[in-house]
């Protein structure tokens, strides 16, 4: 659905993108995480045919975001991560402004606005000045201005900034009506374990390029490269030390009183092998587990880690 | 043509306009400057005439007053209606939302200046009806006030163009206004200076005017001021064709200039209000 290519932006010298090469299918729910100026609204900005990338191209439903703005524009539903709403106009002026906008018929807007207003329960609200708004309603009627003309790609930069918990909740559920809907959803974030609740796919971005990419479980040991490995033993402490101090994948073991954990970089496979020949070497092995790491503080060491490089 | 009444942005600025309380204040107190001013006059040449009638002259001179009022009101209102027209929605945060739906840039743009547009007709229309006081008195004819009026849409037209272009071009509305009443001050002023020392440079002491002299009739041609002038009283029309030796008639090169500025800056704005992306072969 969407396929993006070497897609490059130069500010300057400085550049904010650097050959980001990115594929999404479709109906798949998007989650784009980075840091601060890692990349992200550059990148939907190009997406959304508002800025012109330096190199590269993207495509969304096989149209190039550069050669064919005027039909990107009738497929996607940009939500900026900041925006301002028109203070004079009421809930249901604005949505029926964006739907003439799209050239809605004023018969088929007039029965869209309650629909759309009832989808991010705005109900209550439809005849109140939009300035009057609260930031999280506003934020929802600006969903709902995005869906107006039944978009199927929705690019919405950092939706649930400035949510409260609850509204938080209320958009994520909307996000998972949406994506019932069919349509393809690319939400960006800075906060990865808010966006592993309600995405298919992750992508992470620092400087400028995409470091990893895949399922929110993929994801985690591929930006962990190494896991955390515990061994809880009956006894013979010693035996166990000398046993995986040998294997090549280990590093860092530390003991306590019988258990002892390392770092292990092997693969899943070798994992298995390494579990396999510890029994048969009869290391009296009462657990092997792997640690469960924050999300959290898996992304923090590898965009550190990418920053030092 | 059906477009335009239906056009998205045209319809909500007005909606928007009109529901600020400062556009009715707006007309009400422009009404009131008028009619004050011109019931003054009214009642000042009664005062000194002892017949107690108007006679025609004055009338004429109440019409031309009137005239400059209205150039006055299109020349300083028109620019303050227009030079925030897109950078306002910019510094709004309404802007890229509105980049990103299906409208085009020629009727995001149309919609943008016709609003200012209707709003600043409006305001000469509401000036009507005491215009036609002048009627009342003789002396003027309602073709003149016909054309009269359609060089001032004509005008309006122009410096609206010229705010919605650097409207679009620079970020700033502040600087957008400051540049647009600039260039207003420019079409006014500094051109009826060129024009007086193109003239004079013409002018020999021994032979007066000999040769025809483009620069005075460039820049006289392009005045709002000298039109409206050769426009209400047909002497004024003669000077300036003896000081100049063109006869090309003055109104036909205002037309000319003016139409070709508004194309040119609305050409220019609907093709930098989004960013230039590659065109499709
Ligand atoms: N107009 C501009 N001129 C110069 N640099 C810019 C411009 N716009 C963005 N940048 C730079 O590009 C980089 C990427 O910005 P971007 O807004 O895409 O980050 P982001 O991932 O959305 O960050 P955040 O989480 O803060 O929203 C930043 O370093 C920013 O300073
Ligand atoms: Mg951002």
């Amino acid at each position: 659905m969407i396929e993006i290519k070497g897609l490059t932006k130069k500010y300057g010298s400085f550049y904010a993108l650097q050959g980001l090469d990115l594929s999404i299918g479709e109906g798949t729910v998007f989650g784009f995480v980075g840091a601060n100026g890692a990349g992200k609204s550059t990148t939907f900005s190009i997406l959304s045919t508002l800025l012109q990338p330096t190199a590269g191209d993207a495509w969304i439903d096989g149209k190039s975001v550069t050669k064919h703005a005027e039909e990107i524009r009738k497929l996607i539903g940009y939500m900026p991560d900041f925006f301002g709403v028109y203070d004079q106009l009421k809930a249901d002026e604005y949505l029926d402004f964006f739907g003439s906008s799209y050239g809605i018929p004023a018969a088929e807007r007039k029965k869209l606005i309650p629909q759309l207003l009832e989808l991010v329960n705005l109900t209550h609200k439809r005849y109140e000045y939009v300035d009057v708004l609260s930031r999280g309603m506003k934020q929802r009627l600006c969903l709902a201005r995005t869906l107006i003309h039944d978009p199927k790609v929705l690019i919405l930069d950092e939706p649930a900034s400035g949510l409260d918990p609850r509204a938080r909740i209320e958009m994520r559920d909307i996000l998972k009506q949406l994506k019932s809907m069919g349509k393809t959803i690319l939400i960006s974030s800075h906060i990865l374990p808010e966006l592993a609740e309600m995405c298919d796919e992750i992508g992470v971005i620092d400087n400028g390029k995409l470091i990893a990419h895949g399922s929110v479980s993929t994801i985690q040991t591929q930006l962990q490269g190494e896991k955390v490995l515990t061994v809880k033993l009956q006894d013979d402490l010693e035996k166990a030390i000398s046993f995986f101090e040998e294997n090549p994948f280990i590093t860092g073991i530390e003991t306590g009183e019988h258990q002892l954990s390392f770092r292990y970089r092997g693969s899943d496979e070798e994992q298995m092998e390494l579990l396999k020949k510890a029994v048969l070497a009869n290391i009296p092995i009462l657990s092997f587990a792997e640690e469960e790491k924050d999300l959290e503080d898996v992304f923090m060491a590898i965009t550190k880690g990418v920053d030092e490089a | 043509m059906r477009s335009m009444f239906t056009n998205p942005v045209l319809i909500k600025e007005l909606k928007l306009r009109f529901r600020a309380f400062k556009s009715f204040s707006g007309i009400m107190f422009y009404l009131l400057a008028l009619s004050i001013f011109v019931f003054g006059f009214i009642f000042v040449s009664m005062e000194f005439n002892l017949s107690g009638f108007i006679n025609s002259q004055e009338s004429v001179l109440l019409f031309s007053l009137l005239t400059f009022v209205q150039l006055a009101l299109t020349l300083f209102i028109t620019p303050g209606m227009t030079a925030g027209s897109i950078s306002s929605e910019r510094e709004k945060q309404t802007l890229n939302i509105l980049l990103t739906t299906a409208q085009s840039s020629f009727q995001i743009i149309f919609g943008k200046m016709s609003s200012s547009i209707v709003f600043l007709l409006l305001l000469l229309i509401a000036g009507l009806p005491i215009y036609s006081l002048v009627f009342l008195f003789g002396g003027v004819s309602p073709t003149q006030l016909l054309v009269i009026f359609a060089f001032l849409i004509l005008t309006m037209l122009a410096i609206g163009s010229i705010g919605v272009m650097f409207s679009t071009i620079l970020r700033k509305t502040i600087l957008s206004m400051i540049v647009t009443y600039g260039s207003m001050l420019f079409l006014t002023g500094v051109t009826a200076f060129f024009f007086l020392i193109s003239m004079r440079m013409n002018v020999s002491s021994t032979t007066g005017v000999t040769s025809p002299s483009i620069f005075a009739y460039f820049w006289g041609t392009i005045n709002p001021i000298a039109l409206m002038m050769t426009l209400i009283s047909p002497e004024m029309l003669e000077e300036f064709y003896e000081v100049t030796k063109i006869h090309f008639p003055i109104w036909a090169g205002y037309l000319i200039f003016y139409s070709i500025v508004t194309v040119v800056c609305l050409f220019i704005a609907i093709k930098r209000l989004r960013v230039n992306m590659k065109k499709a072969r």
